[in-house]
């Protein structure tokens, strides 16, 4: 990872920060100021007390430089502490909003665990790298700096040392760096396998189990974690060699002011104040380089997330999506008009003219991934066809009001997303004023009266992450009463009742059935139970789109 | 606060073996430190005793001393963080088996989610960072701190007492300070971020639910505002955090002053007050160190009482207690779910099927629960293949679970040929008992490694005609590494369909006496699923029992018995026939399904 120690993009994308970082700035200065007078006012006081006396107007400033430098530290901390709490607010608000710019269709899948682990605790990480490094930065820059002025102005001889050794602990860093860094990379496979097998074990402990074989693996679990050991030894040998050569560079550097500085001294051909500044400065040279040097690894969880962050902030489509005007008229028909379809690396839909009138029930059937939710997908307006176009009542999705649209629309996903608040609000999903009639009438429709008289608080309980505490059935029954308090002209069904057990499948299914009564709908079958009363079937396979004519069961064999 | 220092002891106490190693650190470390400080205390003699122009002889031992240091304190580093991470990393190999032997001896007991397991790995990091970022910097600290008043002592008491103030300042009361804010704020953020992270989820795995509802905006504003009020909270109690640093900088500041002062005033010769307040800067600063691991200390506390809580409860007499001593085995570290030191026994096949008695069964998962299993009399002869069915919750996994010895019973007994299955030792039973039980797991390794879980040392042969039997060979053979594809994390790589007949496959070879079968067929569709129940039915071993428990009712028609479960109790049992033509659950349910699947049948044609 060739990682820059500022992200520049930083500065665009949270302008707020920048009058932290610029305060920043000012208190590196500031406090590379206080460093060479600290080792001022020391060098005078040792210098004096060589003789036996007490400088008191030397010993007062020390203190004074030390009480200012002790409140520009506080001030440093404090200030990063904000830019990086602003920072870590601007860029959640940035990465939720992009979901909602993006659509849903961007945010499915893997994105989605990403999405919410950086927003989470992962942009958390970027504490380390603002309180930590980013002072440590400029300090770095500031203080070599102001120490090599002054030595500069009281001893040339020695500034000219440091000056030419100070560049070697960049130079030898990066050099050090790249050797670890490639050893790193060179064992990382092997580390990740290494490191993942002992969750794998944990997490496939019951079936170790089931099979007799948990404990015979303490030993396989023993030497995958000693092997893990081995290889990080290999690579940290390397590591570590680069924090030698740093320090030896920087304790070698004194050695080579020092010891001249001495034997001139006793020559007399330098004054005894001069040479205490000399040797008091010349270690806080080097210091910051190396502070921030060891800081910048322990920041990288940091500046890793930073970078995802505005990689994903950044990578926003130009045109935000559901803006059209034109608002479709859902009484309307809904035809599909050659449309192709294609992802990434398959294509889901080919070619796919179809037409629903209005009120009709149409089924979807067809072997997994073969298409059926992306159907059901380009009329939410969550996936825009590749090819071809989808109109509603004659007006394009592509160019209409989506909001607008999805208000007529009620959708029954395969796996409902639940969310942590209370059952009521999680059923009154986008409707919250919707009045407490509306949603008894959707909690009796939906077959959820006996599950909301089993909660503590009925209604009003409060459901885990992710709808935690309901069953898979009751939670599709939330799902089916969401959507009958949207009561929508048109109705979209996933596979309502998949995973469910033939109990709960047919409390769903009867509320199914009322649920697409008077409706447009299409329906997405997994089970033969819910052909039953639908006008057609549709038949997807491989993205291709045939009608069948249904014959009700038992009249064939 | 006892609780938590008990958790470092029971990690200390893990360390015992690599002590010396530790140790060994720890005297790196002070050296290094001591070096550091050593080094500035001799350039500062030096150079003063060169200002009263003596012989240049009296400064040669200081000037190689000066170079000497420089480079020692260089090599003591690098010497002291291999050696460091080497006996950490040791402890860590021992935790982390440690922790894996606990919970597969634990028996009965439900397994941790998702989220645990996670946590389980970032808190074996908490046991590395208490020790080499906390212990051992701490008692270089220490060591150091001790040394430069005793030295100081030798020169000037007066000098020694200022030091010892500003050095308890730094080392003790900063620290304790620290500690006390850390926590406090960690407390106080906590509950924000952990809503902040559920709103995340939210947004994110709910995306298409709100957008859908048109909620997203609101669920946005909720979020935005959770979020600035997380950040005004951080930069308050960062505020107050930053104190502690910046009293750090005024406490070293001060004590050098007051050590020239105090020393001046007791007339000691001026050379060694430069010498006595360049020192104390240096160890002062040295103490400070410690600030820094209060934070990380109480940072990493939670997960360290997570471990100590995991390991303090068997602390007696574990397996790997003999282990522990260090590992000295050849390493050829390639993952592996078959072990050098397996037992023989599972590899071969028993040709007997055990007679297998529930008496009196009853199963509560908590006091006072409705019962999962209520008193459940059955008996399976050897040889019999039985159907266990019902509506969802009525039991039927529980059933499976009790048989197995994954979940004790509350009341009555299971036996197996009269002996009681509590008494098996864990690695016999599943030889007797087993096979594709609920939320069967497929690991990170290649598909042979994964079905030679079940037997290991079988053929391929064997290998073949289970992945045969469960459909899984057509896919296997149509891989370019065939039985050494690897299948990934938590078999991502496959799809659900294939993940559940590898699963299946493995327990076909297993080939238990009585082989359970916990929903074979979930995930596949009805034409497959019928395919793979029969062909799994015609697989198993002549002689072996069968307890398949099922959703579906279609393909029981060949089985001995079928078992109806509902509510924990047995309601109806007999043959498929029988059940067919009595009214009661079986036979509604059978008409249900059988018109379901006539029409789809009809449909796809």
């Amino acid at each position: 990872m060739n990682r820059r120690p500022f992200d520049p993009r930083l500065l665009r994308r949270v302008p707020a920060a920048r009058r932290d970082l610029a305060l920043l700035t000012l208190l590196g200065v500031l406090a590379a100021g206080l460093v060479v007078a600290q080792a001022t006012a020391l060098a005078v006081l040792l210098a004096t007390a060589f003789t036996g006396q007490l400088d008191r107007a030397a010993l007062v400033g020390l203190l004074a430089a030390v009480a200012t430098r002790s409140l520009v530290v506080w001030a440093q901390g404090a200030v990063s502490a904000r830019a990086a709490a602003t920072v870590k607010a601007a860029l959640r608000d940035d990465l939720l909003g992009a979901v909602s710019r993006h659509g849903p269709g961007w945010v499915a899948g893997q994105r989605a665990g990403q999405l919410a682990t950086l927003t989470g605790r992962g942009l958390d990480a970027l504490d380390a790298y603002f309180t930590g490094y980013l002072p440590q930065l400029v300090l770095s820059v500031t203080v070599p700096v102001a120490v090599l002025g002054r030595v500069l102005f009281a001893d040339w001889s020695s500034a000219v040392i440091i000056a030419v050794t100070l560049p070697l602990i960049p130079i030898f860093g990066a050099l050090l760096g790249w050797q670890a860094q490639a050893a790193t990379e060179r064992q990382w496979r092997r580390l990740s396998l290494l490191g993942g097998h002992f969750l794998d074990m944990v997490a496939g402990l019951p079936t170790l189990r089931a099979f007799g074989r948990a404990r015979a693996q303490t030993d396989s679990v023993r030497r995958m974690a000693d092997g893990h050991r081995i290889a990080t030894m290999k690579t940290l040998r390397i590591a570590f060699l680069s924090a030698l050569v740093l320090e030896l560079v920087a304790t070698l550097s004194v050695a080579l002011v020092a010891v001249p500085v001495g034997i001139r001294l006793l020559g007399g051909g330098l004054a005894l104040q001069t040479a205490l500044l000399v040797l008091l400065l010349t270690p806080e040279a080097y210091l910051p380089l190396r502070a921030a040097g060891s800081r910048f690894h322990a920041s990288m969880e940091g500046l890793t997330a930073l970078d995802d962050a505005l990689t994903l902030c950044d990578s926003a489509p130009p045109a935000p999506a559901g803006h059209g005007s034109t608002l479709p008229d859902a009484t309307g028909e809904i035809r599909f008009e050659s449309v192709t379809v294609t992802y990434e690396r398959t294509t889901a839909l080919r070619d796919v003219t179809l037409t629903i009138r209005p009120g009709e029930r149409i089924a979807v059937i067809g072997p997994s991934g073969a298409g059926k939710s992306t159907l059901l997908n380009l009329l939410l307006g969550f996936v825009k066809p590749t090819t071809g176009r989808v109109t509603v009542g004659g007006v394009d999705l592509a160019d209409a009001d989506l909001d607008g649209w999805r208000q007529q629309v009620a959708w029954v996903p395969q796996r409902a997303h639940l969310f942590a608040v209370s059952l009521a609000d999680n059923i009154r999903l986008g409707n919250r004023d919707a009045a407490p009639a509306a949603l008894a009438a959707a909690v009796h429709l939906a077959a959820l009266d006996e599950v909301v008289a089993a909660l503590p608080d009925g209604l009003d309980t409060l459901l885990g992450e992710r709808g935690h505490g309901l069953s898979s059935g009751q939670r599709q029954r939330v799902a089916l009463a969401r959507a009958f308090l949207r009561d929508a002209p048109v109705v979209l069904l996933d596979e309502p009742t998949a995973r469910l057990d033939t109990a709960a499948e047919a409390a769903v299914l009867a509320s199914t059935r009322q649920l697409v009564t008077g409706r447009t709908a299409l329906l997405v079958a997994h089970r033969p139970a819910l052909l039953t009363g639908v006008d057609r079937i549709l038949r997807v396979e491989d993205g291709r789109v045939t009608e069948l004519t249904p014959v009700p069961a038992g009249e064939r064999r | 606060m006892s609780s938590g220092t008990s958790s470092e002891l029971v990690v200390l106490r893990l360390a015992r073996p690599y002590l010396k190693r530790l140790i060994g650190a720890g005297l790196l470390a002070a050296a290094t430190e001591f070096a550091g400080l050593a080094l500035m205390a001799t350039a500062t003699w030096l150079l003063m005793t060169a200002a009263g122009q003596p012989p240049l002889d009296r400064l040669t031992v200081a000037i190689v001393a000066v170079r000497a240091l420089a480079v020692s304190r260089g090599v003591l580093r690098y010497t002291e963080r291999l050696a460091g991470h080497d006996a950490v990393l040791r402890l860590v190999t021992d935790v982390r088996a440690r922790i894996f032997d606990t919970l597969a001896s634990r028996r009965g007991n439900p397994h941790p989610s998702g989220d645990t397991l996670s946590r389980l790995v970032s808190d074996v990091e908490a046991v590395q960072d208490l020790l080499l970022r906390v212990v051992v910097p701490a008692v270089a600290a220490g060591l150091v701190c001790v040394l430069a008043v005793g030295l100081t002592a030798l020169v000037s008491l007066p000098a020694a007492f200022a030091l010892a103030a500003g050095l308890v300042v730094a080392a003790v009361v900063l620290p304790g300070l620290a500690t006390a804010l850390t926590r406090r704020a960690g407390a106080e953020l906590a509950p924000l971020r952990g809503a902040l992270a559920t709103d995340a989820v939210d947004l994110t795995h709910g995306a298409a639910d709100l957008a859908a509802f048109g909620a997203t905006s609101d669920a946005l504003a909720t979020a935005g505002q959770r979020a600035r009020r997380l950040a005004r909270l951080e930069r308050r109690l960062a505020a107050l955090g930053f104190a502690v640093d910046a009293a750090g900088v005024l406490v070293a500041g001060l004590t050098a002053g007051t050590v020239v002062y105090v020393a001046l005033g007791t007339g000691l010769d001026g050379v060694l007050v430069g010498v006595l307040a360049v020192g104390t800067l240096a160890a002062v600063e040295i103490a400070l160190a410690l600030v820094g691991a209060a934070r990380q200390w109480t940072g990493s506390r939670a997960g360290l009482d997570r471990v100590a809580h995991l390991l303090g409860t068997d602390d007696a007499g574990s397996e790997v207690a003999r282990a522990s001593s260090g590992w000295h085995g050849t390493t050829t570290a390639e993952p592996s779910l078959t072990s050098p030191a397996d037992p023989p026994g599972p590899e071969r096949m028993v040709d007997t099927a055990p007679s297998v008695r529930f008496d009196g069964v009853t199963v509560r998962y908590r006091p006072g629960a409705a019962a999962a299993l209520d008193e459940i009399a059955l008996h399976v002869p050897p040889g019999r293949r039985v159907a266990v069915v019902g509506p969802s919750g009525a039991g039927k996994s529980t059933l499976a679970a009790v048989l197995t010895g994954a979940v004790p019973p509350t009341a009555g007994r299971v036996t197996l040929d009269g002996r009681d299955v509590s008494t098996y030792p864990t690695q016999e039973l599943p030889r007797l008992v087993g096979g594709l039980l609920a939320e069967a797991y497929v690991f990170h390794a290649t598909v042979r490694d994964n079905m030679l879980l079940g037997r290991p040392g079988a053929d391929d042969d064997a290998l073949f005609s289970a992945a045969t039997a469960a459909g899984l060979s057509d896919w296997v053979r149509a891989q370019p590494d065939s039985w050494d594809t690897v299948v990934g994390e938590e078999g991502g790589q496959l799809s659900g369909g294939q993940r559940q007949r590898l699963a299946l496959a493995r327990a076909l070879l297993a080939a238990p006496g009585m082989l359970v079968l916990d929903e074979p067929t979930e995930g596949l569709d009805p034409a497959a699923a019928d395919q793979v129940l029969a062909s799994t039915l015609a697989a198993t071993p002549a002689g072996h029992s069968v307890l398949l428990i099922t959703h579906r009712l279609s393909g029981l028609a060949e089985l001995d018995e079928i078992v109806v479960l509902d509510a924990g109790r047995v309601v109806q049992r007999g043959r498929h026939q029988t059940l067919v033509a009595t009214p009661g659950w079986y036979r509604d349910q059978w008409i249900l399904q059988q018109a379901a699947e006539r029409g789809y049948l009809t449909v796809s044609d």
